[in-house]
């Protein structure tokens, strides 16, 4: 991964000095303000994509509340579907069936959340993912973070929740040496920023991928000399398998943020397991 | 690694002018907290609980229908044992009376065969005492005639003229022949 960026911080600059081929760049994810500029509150692009996003998982989910029956329609089974494969399938599996209930409708919404916001991506119109600039990410992550070290530290106590976490039973002493740092590493900071970075990466990546296969795509058929035009169809063949690439990246890294939020909390609140 | 990537990352982000994106702006932060706090107050407060209380009648509803059509299959079952034993008490019940009726029958037979018997042994008995009593009769019947054909001859014997021996011997001979004769058909008649 930092391989990755860096390369793209040093071919980007580059891209953009092309005065006819407009290749992404990071300007791609600070687009210009649309209203406050300036002002905490500063509305672009990407804002807007995410205020979508989230109306319609409103709109959906609220429907799908208030319309459920017992003998649930078309849409309710497919959302149940998801209801439960986050119950069972995440809480339950992981937590344990008590703090599995317990925790489920939190590891849900983050399922459903994160879904939605990354699924911009490959929505026309709204191109790229609600999830692409860290902001997002890091305050999903930094509620997982408060949930679990709040959570532990009432469960545990504070004594209890550090001995658990940093020194972990069943090693000899003089490893603490070394385990010790890195454990705390893991809980205080590792956690959280790689729960960040790996969705903001990756809904990044994806989201330059695509825009570098479309762009290239209409710059080889439109200002392309002749031969070169074949090209277009190769890149634009590139551009659908990472669209349909990028689907699935949505759903896996929603659904690895919702299982990472399900492990940390069952190692930070049992950690003798 | 990710020191020199950030660096890099930096440099482009300068040469661009763009912010880094490692680092959230103020505007960016600002909205994600409350998209993440509206998310987690529809989910949370609203929609999950419904849709779990939904879930969680209609998995009642699925378990109390699957202990219900147990309780019925079970009733059903012991209905089932209770008609057979049923059954099996009206088969006995039905034996019983045939063996009994048939019984019964034998013992009306043999009765009926022994009161016939009993009849007829009577009615053999009557015959016979009937028999005697005609053969008595006849005896009687014909000791009168014996007695009257004796008086008939002895009064024929005394008021004959008695003239001679030969004439004398003449009549006893032909009483005593009359006599035999009688006897003779009489006996044949009796028997």
């Amino acid at each position: 991964m930092e391989t990755a960026l860096s390369s793209l911080a040093t071919i980007l600059p580059l891209a953009a000095d092309d005065s006819e081929f407009h290749a992404p760049s990071l300007a791609d994810f600070f687009p210009p303000a649309v209203l406050f500029e300036g002002t905490p509150f500063e509305i672009n692009r990407i804002m807007i994509v995410r205020f979508i996003a989230t109306a319609a998982l409103i709109i959906i989910i609220t429907l799908a509340a208030k319309r459920a029956k017992l003998v649930p329609g078309r849409g309710q089974v497919i959302i149940e579907m998801v209801v439960n494969f986050a119950r069972k399938g995440i809480a339950e599996e992981i937590l344990g069936e008590k703090l599995g209930r317990k925790y489920a409708p939190i590891i849900t919404t983050i399922l459903f959340s994160v879904f939605f916001l990354n699924i911009t991506g490959v929505v026309p119109f709204l191109n790229i993912a609600g999830t692409s600039v860290i902001g997002l990410p890091l305050i999903f992550a930094l509620w997982v973070f408060a949930l679990y070290l709040i959570d532990a530290v009432r469960a545990l106590g504070v004594g209890g929740f550090l001995k658990g976490q940093l020194f972990p039973p069943g090693v000899p002493k003089f490893v603490y040496i070394v385990l010790t740092p890195v454990e705390f590493l893991q809980v205080f900071l590792l956690r959280p920023a790689t729960l960040t970075i790996r969705l903001f990466a990756n809904m990044m990546a994806g989201h330059l991928l695509l825009a570098l296969c479309f762009s290239a795509t209409s710059f080889l058929f439109l200002h392309a000399a002749g031969g070169l035009k074949v090209l277009g169809v190769v890149t634009f063949a590139g551009g659908v398998a990472f669209f349909l690439l990028e689907v699935f990246v949505a759903a896996l890294q929603a659904y690895v943020f919702a299982i990472l939020t399900a492990v940390y909390l069952q190692m930070a609140i049992e950690p003798d397991h | 690694m990710i020191g020199t990537a950030i660096t890099g990352l930096l440099t482009a982000a300068e040469e661009a002018e763009t912010p880094n994106p490692l680092l959230p702006e103020t505007y960016d932060i600002v909205w994600s907290l409350v998209i993440v706090i509206i998310l987690g107050f529809v989910f949370l407060k609203y929609a999950l609980p419904k849709i779990q209380a939904v879930l969680d009648e209609r998995t009642e509803l699925v378990e109390g229908g699957l202990a219900k059509a147990e309780n019925a299959q079970a009733e059903a079952a012991a209905a089932l044992v209770e008609y057979q034993q049923q059954l099996n008490d009206a088969r006995t019940e039905a034996a019983r009376i045939r063996e009994e009726a048939r019984a019964e029958g034998s013992a009306i037979v043999a009765e009926s065969r022994t009161r016939a018997a009993a009849e007829a042994a009577r009615i053999v008995e009557n015959a016979q005492r009937q028999i005697e009593a005609e053969r008595l009769q006849a005896s009687v019947a014909l000791r009168n005639e014996v007695g009257t054909l004796a008086t008939d001859l002895a009064s024929k014997i005394v008021g004959e003229s008695l003239e001679d021996d030969a004439r004398r011997s003449r009549v006893v001979e032909r009483f005593l022949d009359e006599l035999e004769a009688s006897t003779a058909a009489d006996a044949g008649k009796g028997n």
